[in-house]
């Protein structure tokens, strides 16, 4: 059954094949590969333009491993709403998922009405958020002028908003480099980076205009400790870890980048098993959570990754939902798999023998700290599986790949499965 | 009066029978009681909304003064108010959660003190606390850390929206027709001749035939212009910290520490909008402005969590903050009429004023009216105001299919984190005593003060408020 809705007490219904929550990366193309084929799928998402974060990540970079083409943000979000919309998919927007009223049922409030979407199957899509000033316990005074990169680009790129003309940017990762890009297009220099890593990171695409062009000034092992200015943002504290001295750096905003956390709070409501690391829902190789019938995908399972890498999970999900509503068999037992420090997350965080090859057959993890050489080593019940150099670094802010090759020597019946380096 | 001349221009009054100073929670209940009697009454107020100071950051529980010293003023106000604001509540929509509260004793000393408690308890006109052993305290708080010996229950310490409050008494304050004006800061007090007093605002002189000090922190210095020097104002900050919703299912009641000399102590209490809070720090300040957070405050209470309930630091925190406490040298309120003068001060208020602030509006009427001021009941009131539910004990706009099908403002969330709809953001733009910047936005209607901080929506809602204004 599809389509328009019936009413009950005041309570639309909705009964669509699949419910795909968030229309970001992610959520759009697993809705157009389901879509694709001939499933009834609804896709909801709060605001008012699906499209998710790229929508108001006005820069390029987008597309390059899902559609093997260079795009912006916001063209890149048109098109997979487009090619979902084309797929067949139903599109809601302005529609917030508020909580479940089901194993697979959700409640939905949207403009025209409350909502109840009773799904054969759901797909989690919420994405991941920066970590804000206050979750990062940074004291001081509490000015307007401080906020994270997502809130920075809605006010330059979707509103039109001006800025301040000196800022502070805490992180020096793929996104602190996109927040700069941004403060110099609305006229706002960016007088300082800060980092507690010994390296500043960027992203490959900015890494020669970002160094050159922005010419922005890092300081590496630093942190903020102090937020200074009683109406507006007059300065940072910052303190060099290595030392413990500490100065004040005049500036009138202040953006906290990276740091990132799953939205997590509706696999948590549904009560799924959640993933200690990367606090996001549990999934298996087949991107399935606790609670059969309802999947997860994109930056809601590993935070954060890039958007290509978001909607080739929508890819690789639809092939298991659609097994899963044919019936497919019941879920085995799984094996965890985990990651050692510097790691401090790993994804997916279950391996379930004989559910296929993780997307893109690659486990991604994150780590804490940088290493040139990445020499890899996977264990299980204290016998080494499997050992391998791998040719690019562990690199703080961006996801770590290891092939997914490297557990094919597991024992599907063995214990856990670590990840760490050697 | 319209809200620009609330705000902005000259005064739109030359003389009132009673001018208000403060419009914290305490000032705001006294205009409220005044005004529903045939006098002209103005609420003066510095800041450019009400409740913006001391009122806005506190632990918002409503108490039963188990603990209050017996025998004192604030003792009787407290008790009284409670009373006074749990049937406002109901009346007017403030969001209000009788969720009880348990004191918790981890040592033999604490222990031992919980039968003095529940006598003091007695002396202060309590009498529903229970002393319980600590298999009770943890079936009641299963994620308290382990060691608690004992506790008391509390079973009718309430929590309650301090900022709906405080807009509540001025809304009504304003409806009953008193002036209510902000950004009108007292910088001096003349004598007016004929017994009244002039006030020299920075938006010009007001005379009034009666003063009123609630001046909060700054309640000894407008003392002061009186020419008295009773007592002197040291703020107190208090630091908390707020955690995420996930947080709430772990705490459903008020879990407080057996009380020592410096105070109420660190408390982990749930908030009416569905968070946890821990807090307060108590330390002693100069500057009555500062209301920033520290580096110490903090790991004091990283260091108090992770003793109490460690599972709780488990979960992001989504706020925090400090508000000054006005202390003084004093171990009561500090009230005290000089008919002479025909002014009052309402001072000290240190960190119960929340819950007694319509006990304090009460007894401020029978003090002026046994000092000679004619109190003529109105013979007709406007209803009480029907204040916005931003609280999470009863259903909120988004979750209401009726409201939805009226009007699909109240379907439109702007405020993911906080669910706050289009609808709720045009209300409080619209309403008598609309906000005058982001902050007033919040306390309004929760937007923006979710977990997210503004990622999603801060552009949107700021928007929004510009749009507002404009108007
Ligand atoms: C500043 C910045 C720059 C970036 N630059 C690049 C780049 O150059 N190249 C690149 O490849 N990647 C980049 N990324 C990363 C990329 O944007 C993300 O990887 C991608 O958006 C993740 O897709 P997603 O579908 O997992 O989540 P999102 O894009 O975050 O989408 C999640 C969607 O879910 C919706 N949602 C959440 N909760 C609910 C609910 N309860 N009800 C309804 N809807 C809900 C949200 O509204 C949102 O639309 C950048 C990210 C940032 C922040
Ligand atoms: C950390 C903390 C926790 C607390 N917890 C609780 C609790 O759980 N329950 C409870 O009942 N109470 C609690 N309190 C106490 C409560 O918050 C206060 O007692 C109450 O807010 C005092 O209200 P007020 O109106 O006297 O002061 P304020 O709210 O400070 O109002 C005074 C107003 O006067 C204005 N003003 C000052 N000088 C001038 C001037 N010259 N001209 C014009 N205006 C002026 C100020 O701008 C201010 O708005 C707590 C306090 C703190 C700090």
């Amino acid at each position: 059954m599809s389509g328009t809705g019936s009413m009950t007490e005041n309570v639309l219904l909705e009964t669509p094949d699949v419910a795909v929550i968030g229309g970001g990366p992610s959520g759009l193309t697993a809705a157009r590969e389901l879509a694709a084929g001939g499933l009834d799928v609804l896709v909801l998402d709060r605001e008012r333009q699906a499209g998710g974060i790229p929508r108001h990540s006005d820069h390029t970079g987008y597309g390059v491993r899902d559609l093997h083409r260079v795009m912006t943000g916001p063209a890149y979000a048109r098109l997979l709403v487009e090619r979902a919309l084309e797929a067949g998919a139903r599109v809601r927007t302005s529609a917030m998922v508020t909580g479940w009223s089901g194993e697979r049922a959700l409640d939905v409030t949207t403009p025209e009405g409350r909502v109840r979407v009773d799904a054969r199957a759901v797909v989690l899509a919420t994405g991941a958020r920066e970590r804000p000033r206050t979750a990062r316990l940074v004291p001081g005074d509490r000015p307007p002028g401080v906020m994270n990169t997502g809130q920075l680009q809605n006010l330059v790129h979707l509103h039109h908003r001006e800025v301040g003309t000196r800022a502070v940017i805490v992180g020096a990762e793929l996104v602190s480099w996109s927040a700069a890009l941004t403060l110099r297009e609305a006229g706002c220099r960016t007088v300082l980076m800060t980092t507690e890593q010994p390296h500043a990171e960027s992203y490959a695409a900015f890494s020669v205009p970002g160094r050159a062009v922005l010419r922005v000034p890092v300081a590496t092992r630093t942190r903020v400790v102090r937020i200074i200015g009683h109406h507006a943002v007059e300065a940072v504290e910052v303190e060099d870890l290595a030392t413990g001295t500490r100065r004040t750096v005049p500036c009138d905003t202040v953006i906290f980048t990276g740091d990132w956390i799953p939205d997590h709070e509706l696999a948590r409501a549904a009560g799924l098993d959640m993933d200690p690391g990367s606090k996001g829902p549990l999934v298996d190789n087949a991107l399935r959570t606790s609670r059969p019938g309802v999947f997860a995908v994109g930056n809601l399972i590993h935070p954060v990754d890039t958007a290509d890498i978001a909607a080739l999970d929508g890819r690789h999900v639809a092939r298991h939902v659609r097994d899963y509503l044919a019936g497919a068999l019941p879920y085995g037992p799984g094996i965890p798999l985990r990651a050692e420090a510097p790691f401090t997350w790993v994804s997916p965080g279950l391996i379930r023998p004989g559910a296929g090859t993780p997307p893109r057959e690659r486990i991604l993890l994150w780590s804490a700290e940088p290493r040139l050489v990445a020499r890899v080593e996977v264990t299980q019940d204290g016998r080494r599986i499997a050992r391998r150099t791998l040719p690019w670094p562990v690199s703080p802010g961006r996801v770590f790949r290891v092939p997914s090759s490297m557990l094919s020597g597991a024992d599907p019946h063995g214990g856990p499965i670590t990840i760490a380096l050697a | 009066m319209n809200a620009r001349q609330m705000r902005y221009g000259p005064l739109p009054v030359e003389r009132v029978d009673v001018a208000v100073i403060g419009g914290g929670v305490v000032g705001a209940a006294v205009a409220r009681a005044l005004a529903g009697h045939e006098l002209s009454v103005a609420l003066v107020e510095a800041r450019c909304d009400v409740g913006d100071g001391t009122s806005k950051a506190n632990t918002a529980i409503l108490h039963t003064g188990f603990d209050a010293t017996p025998g004192t003023l604030e003792s009787r106000l407290v008790r009284r108010g409670c009373e006074l604001l749990a049937e406002y509540a109901g009346a007017t929509g403030i969001p209000v959660e009788r969720t009880g509260a348990v004191l918790v004793a981890w040592t033999d000393e604490e222990l031992a003190a919980l039968p003095g408690l529940a006598a003091k308890a007695v002396k202060n006109g309590y009498e529903r606390c229970e002393i319980i052993g600590a298999e009770e305290v943890y079936r009641q708080v299963p994620a308290l850390a382990p060691g608690a010996l004992g506790g008391l229950t509390v079973p009718d310490e309430s929590i309650i929206c301090p900022w709906t409050t405080t807009l509540a008494f001025a809304t009504e304050a304003l409806s009953r027709g008193a002036y209510v004006l902000l950004n009108t800061r007292v910088e001096g007090v003349e004598s007016g001749g004929d017994g009244d007093t002039v006030l020299r605002t920075g938006r010009g002189t007001l005379r009034a035939g009666w003063v009123v000090n609630a001046a909060g922190l700054g309640s000894d210095v407008i003392d002061g212009l009186f020419g008295h020097r009773r007592f002197t104002v040291t703020p107190r900050r208090g630091e908390l910290f707020v955690f995420d919703k996930q947080a709430r299912p772990m705490v459903n009641r008020i879990v407080l520490p057996v009380p020592s000399s410096r105070g109420k102590g660190v408390l982990v209490s749930p908030t009416i909008y569905g968070n946890v809070m821990l807090g307060p720090t108590a330390e002693d300040r100069d500057d009555r402005t500062d209301t920033s957070t520290s580096e110490h405050g903090f790991d004091f209470l990283l260091e108090k969590g992770r003793k109490l309930m460690p599972a709780l630091l488990d979960e992001e925190v989504t706020a925090s903050y400090a508000g000054l406490r006005a202390a003084t040298e004093h171990g009561d309120y500090q009230v005290h009429l000089d008919a002479g003068q025909r002014y009052l001060v309402l001072g000290g208020i240190r960190s119960t004023g929340l819950t007694s602030a319509m006990a304090l509006a009460e007894h401020t009427l029978g003090l002026l009216g046994d000092a000679g001021l004619r109190l003529d009941a109105k013979a007709t009131l406007p209803d009480p105001p029907r204040m916005p539910n931003i609280g999470e004990a009863f259903p909120r706009p988004y979750q209401r299919a009726d409201l939805i099908a009226e009007d699909p403002a109240y379907g439109t969330a702007v405020c993911f984190c906080e669910r706050v709809t289009e609808g709720e953001i045009r209300d409080a733009l619209a309403s008598p005593i609309p906000p005058a910047d982001v902050d007033g936005l919040r306390r309004r209607t929760r937007a923006l003060m979710g977990r997210c901080q503004g990622f999603f929506c801060g552009a949107e809602v700021e928007k929004r408020l510009r749009a507002g204004e404009s108007q």
